[in-house]
């Protein structure tokens, strides 16, 4: 790759390529980051350094749930404080943080670490759908809640899954989807306007 | 072509990938400018107003910005979002495979509106169609006619003698069906059944109301798939992706529902 800076020290074009391979980093923010690193205290990169090896090093796949941590079973897993008869099903574990911020939800979540998506090859094998199986086995579940995003690969995910639960008699149930907080009707797609209707309540 | 610095163009959504922290890299299929990608930005906020009119398969009316390398589009207004399509894992399935073999025959910026409507025709017959395979097969055929590799199933393309009604030989190097002479000696050349011919003449002679009212058994409808898949395999160079997500779902079918479909064409 080439940058089209100057002639660069090399450990310096290096650390903006790395910079580079980011999501959502261009070439001009990589070189941005780079110069700011080259100011920063030795102690701080040091820090920084260490952070990124630790979690390569210690974070691994919670084996009930599927979300990362540092301990297995995850501290959501682990002890009694949390409803084991419930699942709510997340496409990434950034979806875990948001719902948590609600303080709403008690009980138990599953990663599945994707969504299924034909076009790029990512079919159910490649999803922890088979993890999330082996837990509905033993009849502790009572409701599994789909929380995938509503998108056309989210719902395609979510109706794969309630293919395959329904029939072991375990309750599944899908977020209520409707109209943004915030939202203008006049700019709301009909998707999601007809699942707001759908999903009306009395007042 | 030389575009204005904001244009309006209807589009198709075929592909999403994305961008930071809100955004998505779209590929649209649009009948005058072909393939576009464009960036949509804050797409992935619930609060977006442009992001439940560019979700995958949806057709919209669009209004895009010249970008310095990627167009950027400003307005969106949903024209169908195939509502029923989306709620069907099957039918969902068929649509991106045809999304999916557009965006694997087209380049980028060459226009060919008669495939435009192809495709936006297709997702309105899934929406109908009593046999999905059956609509799917209509579409490649004519699908392959409209880029230029319309099979020939009339005359052996090696010899020109008219085909007989007998056991034949489709070859998809040669663009179409050999006689049986020509055909044994080619070793990439499969034989095809007399039924199965009939059919792909049938389907691309007719329009669609016509060709759709066909009823194929399970033996012919796989024929017909594989001969077909053949041939698209050959022209692309590789496995269309999401082929396996649809016999993925006839497994997962034929298991929970030993004695009949509940989806149109999910069994064969
Ligand atoms: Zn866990
Ligand atoms: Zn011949």
């Amino acid at each position: 790759m080439n940058l089209n800076f100057p002639p660069l020290a090399e450990p310096v074009a290096r650390l903006m390529e790395e910079f580079h391979k980011l999501p959502g980093i261009g070439p001009k923010s990589a070189a941005r980051l780079t110069y700011f690193l080259l100011r920063m205290p030795e102690s701080q990169a040091k820090a920084l350094a260490e952070a990124i090896l630790a979690v390569k090093e210690k974070i691994i796949l919670c084996s009930i749930c599927q979300n990362l941590t540092d301990a297995d079973p995850c501290s959501l897993c682990h002890g009694e404080t949390r409803d084991p008869s419930i699942i709510c099903v997340v496409e990434e574990p950034l979806d875990i943080l948001a719902l948590e911020r609600t303080r709403g939800y008690k009980g138990h979540y599953h990663v599945l670490h994707g969504v299924i998506s034909p076009m790029d090859g990512i079919g159910p094998d490649d999803l922890k759908i088979k993890e999330l199986l082996a837990r509905l086995q033993g009849g502790t579940v009572q409701e599994v809640i789909l929380a995938t995003n509503p998108n056309l690969e989210g719902e395609a995910t979510a109706m794969y899954l309630q293919r395959l639960i329904a029939p072991l008699g375990i309750r599944v149930t899908r977020l209520a989807r409707g109209l943004p907080v915030g939202g203008d009707l006049e700019y709301t797609d009909e998707v999601t306007l007809t699942r707001a209707l759908e999903g009306r309540q009395e007042l | 072509m030389t575009r204005p610095r904001v244009y309006k163009t209807e589009a198709i959504v075929l592909k999403g990938m994305d961008l930071g922290e809100a955004d998505k890299i779209l590929t649209l299929y649009t009948p005058y400018l072909g393939k576009l990608s464009a960036v949509a930005r804050g797409v992935r906020r619930p609060k977006s107003k442009l992001g439940g009119h560019l979700d995958l398969l949806t057709h919209s009316q669009l209004l895009l910005a010249q970008g310095k390398s990627l167009d950027v589009i400003t307005q969106a207004q949903t024209l169908d979002s195939f509502l029923p399509l989306r709620q069907n894992l099957w039918l969902t399935g068929c649509a991106l495979y045809a999304a999916e073999l557009i965006d694997r025959f087209t380049a980028e910026r060459v226009e060919n509106p008669a495939l435009y409507r192809l495709l936006l025709n297709a997702l309105n017959w899934l929406i109908q169609t009593l046999d999905a395979n059956l609509t799917l097969r209509y579409f490649e055929l004519h699908l392959l006619e409209l880029l230029g590799y319309r099979p020939q199933l009339q005359q052996c393309p090696l010899c020109q003698t008219q085909l007989k009604p007998t056991t034949n030989f489709f070859s998809p190097a040669h663009g179409g069906v050999l006689c049986p002479s020509c055909g044994t000696l080619e070793a990439e050349a499969r034989p095809i059944s007399l039924n199965t011919l009939k059919v792909m003449r049938y389907l691309q002679g007719n329009d669609y109301g016509i060709a759709s009212k066909l009823r194929l058994d399970g033996g012919l409808a796989k024929e017909l798939e594989t001969t077909m898949g053949g041939y698209i395999r050959f022209h692309l160079e590789h496995e269309v992706k999401s082929v396996a997500f649809l016999n993925d779902l006839r497994r997962q079918e034929a298991k929970a529902h030993p004695f009949g479909p509940l989806s149109p064409g999910l069994r064969q």
